[in-house]
């Protein structure tokens, strides 16, 4: 074997084939874990291009943005992180296309909740870490109604969160509206008064704008519409 | 030299894309140092509690894997008995297995609705998950293999003429285990011990798995670096150079076991 021949072959090895097209590479909150797999069928199904989905905490995913990460379109759970994105020009006007609200939340088989059992030391209690954005509207969100929440953890991810609310492990947490939808009633929750989020799509720079403007398009058309109200989101086109 | 140039070049090529495909990302992150901030984001709380965390979690579980991984060794090493090979190959199991279904697992039997946690929350009140005990567990439960494997094979290789002498002479098990055994494997002993303290000190999956993360109680080194990552980047940096000093300095300490040139 030639070295150009195994150099050829270590690349092939390592997934850097050259121009093949990748299709539209979107990375998008971990609440939205459910609703952009929708999504992606319905964009691939309308413009015959294919989408990779990649999930993360908002914070990571504008953090690999910010350092170069293949990426067309952002999509965040809340304007600040978006905004991170923003000032060190790694996307031009985002589009807000849904709202989500944060809800305290406990597990089915455990005894229902009050906000109060937030601060409560003796329950074990979740929520997510301050700097990404299902944290700092929970604290927000409790800063409002007076309670000093006293964790036992502090995840990096809201899904993380559901699973230890899911498998009992945790007593009460704070999540999003949408994602008691995604634990088949494990989890049960009441909406936290006036926590809601306003989630942000944007282009990311250089990307394959026409392909990433169908996206967002999508987000906000009819379909787009209904597969975020299907799966718990505010549609923006439907707010009055 | 000879051997060098008896290596087709295509070998080379690939060895040298080898090596950088190891040395470049952590070269890379050098690069990303914040140096001159260095000493003020390794003095903040959240870098203190989280090296304070490490050190005594991974010591503590270093303690509990050679109290108990060292009987094992000696136990798979020298005992007869059926079904040895099957018990060995259940302890080496975390070796490979990735560590979140390590942590799957222990929540399976030591979470609040694990087989023995939801027992033991009900008679004692104590819960596991969450707390810093649960954080040795989880990473003594990673950690551990390390250090039987290692002794194992140190005892395998041992040469029994001088317990047989010991015995012969009259000295009892715990004698002969204590004044001969031990001290001769005290080598591969000490090589254990740096292994597992090393696997335990960046041990991530089963404990962000199993005891969460939080701020001085469970999040230790890789699982502050983790966190940081979302906010504080130069803290993510500044934390991982430390473990990979740490790393370093192991591998340099048992260079002689592993490069015997």
């Amino acid at each position: 074997m030639s070295i150009g021949t195994s150099l050829l072959l270590f690349l092939t090895l390592v997934g850097c084939t050259g121009p093949a097209p990748p299709g539209l590479r979107v990375s998008a909150a971990a609440s939205l874990s459910e609703a952009v797999q929708d999504m992606a069928v319905a964009h691939e199904q309308a413009t015959g291009v294919a989408v990779e989905v990649n999930l993360g905490g908002s914070a990571t995913l504008v953090e690999q943005v910010l350092r170069g990460a293949p990426v067309d379109v952002l999509l965040t759970a809340d304007e600040a992180t978006m905004q991170r994105a923003v000032d060190e020009g790694a996307v031009d006007t985002p589009v807000p296309f849904a709202r989500n609200r944060m809800v305290l939340a406990w597990p089915a088989d455990g005894p229902s909740r009050t906000v109060e059992d937030l601060g409560d030391r003796d329950l074990l209690v979740g929520l997510c870490a301050p700097a990404v954005p299902c944290g700092a509207n929970a604290r927000a969100a409790l800063a409002e109604v007076g309670v000093r929440p006293a964790p036992d953890t502090e995840d990096a991810d809201v899904r993380t969160l559901l699973a230890r609310l899911a498998t009992g492990e945790l007593d009460v947490g704070v999540v999003y509206a949408t994602d008691l939808e995604a634990t088949d009633g494990d989890v049960v929750g009441r909406a936290l008064p006036g926590a809601t989020t306003t989630l942000l799509a944007g282009t990311v720079t250089g990307a394959a704008a026409t392909d990433a403007a169908d996206f967002i398009d999508l987000l906000r058309s009819p379909t787009g519409v209904a597969i975020l109200r299907d799966h718990g989101f505010e549609a923006l086109e439907e707010a009055p | 030299m000879n051997r060098e140039r008896a290596l087709p070049r295509t070998v080379v090529v690939l060895a040298v894309v080898g090596s950088l495909a190891v040395a470049l990302p952590v070269l890379g992150m050098l690069a990303d140092v914040p140096w001159s901030r260095l000493p003020a984001v390794l003095s903040s709380d959240t870098a203190l509690d989280a090296l304070r965390l490490s050190l005594v979690s991974s010591l503590s579980a270093t303690a509990l894997a050679t109290v108990l991984g060292v009987p094992l060794a000696l136990l798979l090493a020298r005992g007869d008995f059926p079904g040895r090979s099957v018990v060995r190959g259940l302890v080496l199991l975390p070796l490979v297995l990735p560590p979140v279904v390590a942590g799957t697992a222990l929540l399976a039997v030591l979470g609040r609705r694990g087989l023995l946690g939801g027992p033991l929350e009900r008679a004692t009140g104590l819960v596991l998950p969450f707390s810093t005990a649960g954080v040795v567990i989880a990473t003594t439960f990673v950690a551990m293999p390390f250090l039987v494997i290692t002794v194992e094979g140190a005892l395998r290789q041992l040469d029994p003429r001088h317990e047989d002498a010991a015995a012969t002479l009259g000295a009892g098990p715990w004698t002969i285990l204590r004044r001969i055994t031990l001290p001769t494997i005290r080598p591969a002993l000490v090589a254990g011990l740096a292994l597992t303290w090393a696997r335990a000190l960046g041990e991530f999956g089963a404990t962000i798995t199993f005891a969460g993360s939080l701020q001085g109680r469970t999040r230790t080194l890789p699982l502050a670096v983790f966190v940081a990552l979302e906010g504080d980047r130069d803290l993510a940096i500044a934390l991982s150079l430390v473990l990979v000093a740490v790393s370093l300095a192991v591998i340099v300490g048992l260079r002689d076991r592993w490069w015997t040139s």
